[in-house]
């Protein structure tokens, strides 16, 4: 199950923990990956580590004619784009009363706009193929809101809303769109939380722990499959059940 | 029959999976070919492929039919 021999796999944000995760998972499922992210070294380390099928894309979200071009890029590297995986994203964090129109823009831009201009681009070739397989990786947060995050949180219900209507659009050619929705995740992030916020955090999650970036991967790797060719236009919220949607 | 003829033509077999003999000038597309619209925006972005031409939204609404589309490609590759 869930054999991804043959399919060629772009994953944006791969240098961060999430996207690390998601591009060992696709490539150890067979798949052909390109790398992409803004730091090139860690994104060739990972593509050494790798070995054989894996090619290194570096690409800055917030430049659109870059992004526009990333999709082409990885067709050409790969022979073909059958698997996008939109996983970078950023944060900038502040009640929006104090929030500055930069903080909104930037968020906006690389989280949702990227994911607009990526999953235009990439969709020429699977349209033609009669395959192909779009993914966002959105948030808990872009579903239930949280203090603080506004632009996060729009960015995030944008790309589930955009997700259903190009659904909708393309359902019909073969292609599926679909978001993964991670709650808490250990990463850097939260390793830097002291022993009572994470306490705080933990009492909100039934399965009592922060997940992690395999747990993430597993929903991608499913949806990216054949096996998942009927599932379309739906968000997988992984999250330890700490919001049951 | 002209070379733009031929290149659409061939095309919209390929694309629709149409008989050659249904595609006349006169075909239209959705009426006749059994096109839904995102096949007419495939279409368009296939001619455009095809012809090296940019089709802009507007002219593309208005290509409707088989002769349509030859007609707005001739002119524009001249």
């Amino acid at each position: 199950m869930f054999d991804l021999t043959g399919k060629n796999a772009l994953v944006t944000g791969a240098t961060g923990g999430l996207g690390n995760a998601i591009a060992r998972k696709l490539h150890a499922q067979g798949a052909t990956v390109a790398l992409s992210g803004t730091r090139e070294n860690v994104l060739q380390e990972l593509a050494d580590e790798l070995g054989e099928r894996a090619h290194v894309l570096s690409c800055n979200l917030s430049d659109a004619e870059a992004v526009d071009a990333l999709p082409k890029q990885a067709a050409e590297a790969m022979g073909s784009l059958d698997i996008l995986v939109a996983n970078a994203g950023i944060t900038k964090d502040q009640l929006l009363m104090r929030m500055k129109d930069e903080d909104w823009d930037q968020v906006i831009r690389i989280n949702l706009e990227s994911y607009f201009r990526l999953s235009r681009a990439a969709l020429r070739g699977m349209m033609k193929a009669r395959w192909g397989r779009i993914i966002g990786i959105t948030s808990v947060v872009g579903v239930t809101g949280n203090p603080g995050q506004t632009n996060y949180c729009a960015s995030k219900a944008g790309m589930i809303g955009f997700s259903k209507s190009l659904a909708q659009e393309v359902a019909a050619r073969g292609v599926t769109v679909n978001c993964v929705a991670p709650g808490f995740i250990a990463s850097p992030m939260t390793d830097v939380l002291t022993d009572d916020q994470k306490s705080a955090i933990l009492s909100k999650i039934p399965a009592g722990d922060l997940g992690s970036g395999d747990d993430i991967a597993a929903a991608v790797v499913y949806l990216a499959s054949q096996e998942a060719n009927y599932m379309t236009g739906q968000t997988l919220h992984v999250n330890g059940g700490m919001a049951m949607i | 029959m002209s070379d733009v003829l031929e290149r659409v033509t061939k095309i919209v077999i390929e694309h629709l999976d149409v008989d050659a003999e249904k595609v006349t000038e006169k075909a239209s597309f959705i009426d006749d070919l059994g096109a839904d619209s995102l096949d007419n925006v495939e279409l368009v972005m296939a001619f455009e492929e095809e012809f090296d031409i940019e089709i802009p939204d507007d002219a593309a609404e208005h290509i409707q039919t088989v002769g349509d589309a030859v007609k707005f490609i001739s002119e524009k590759v001249g």
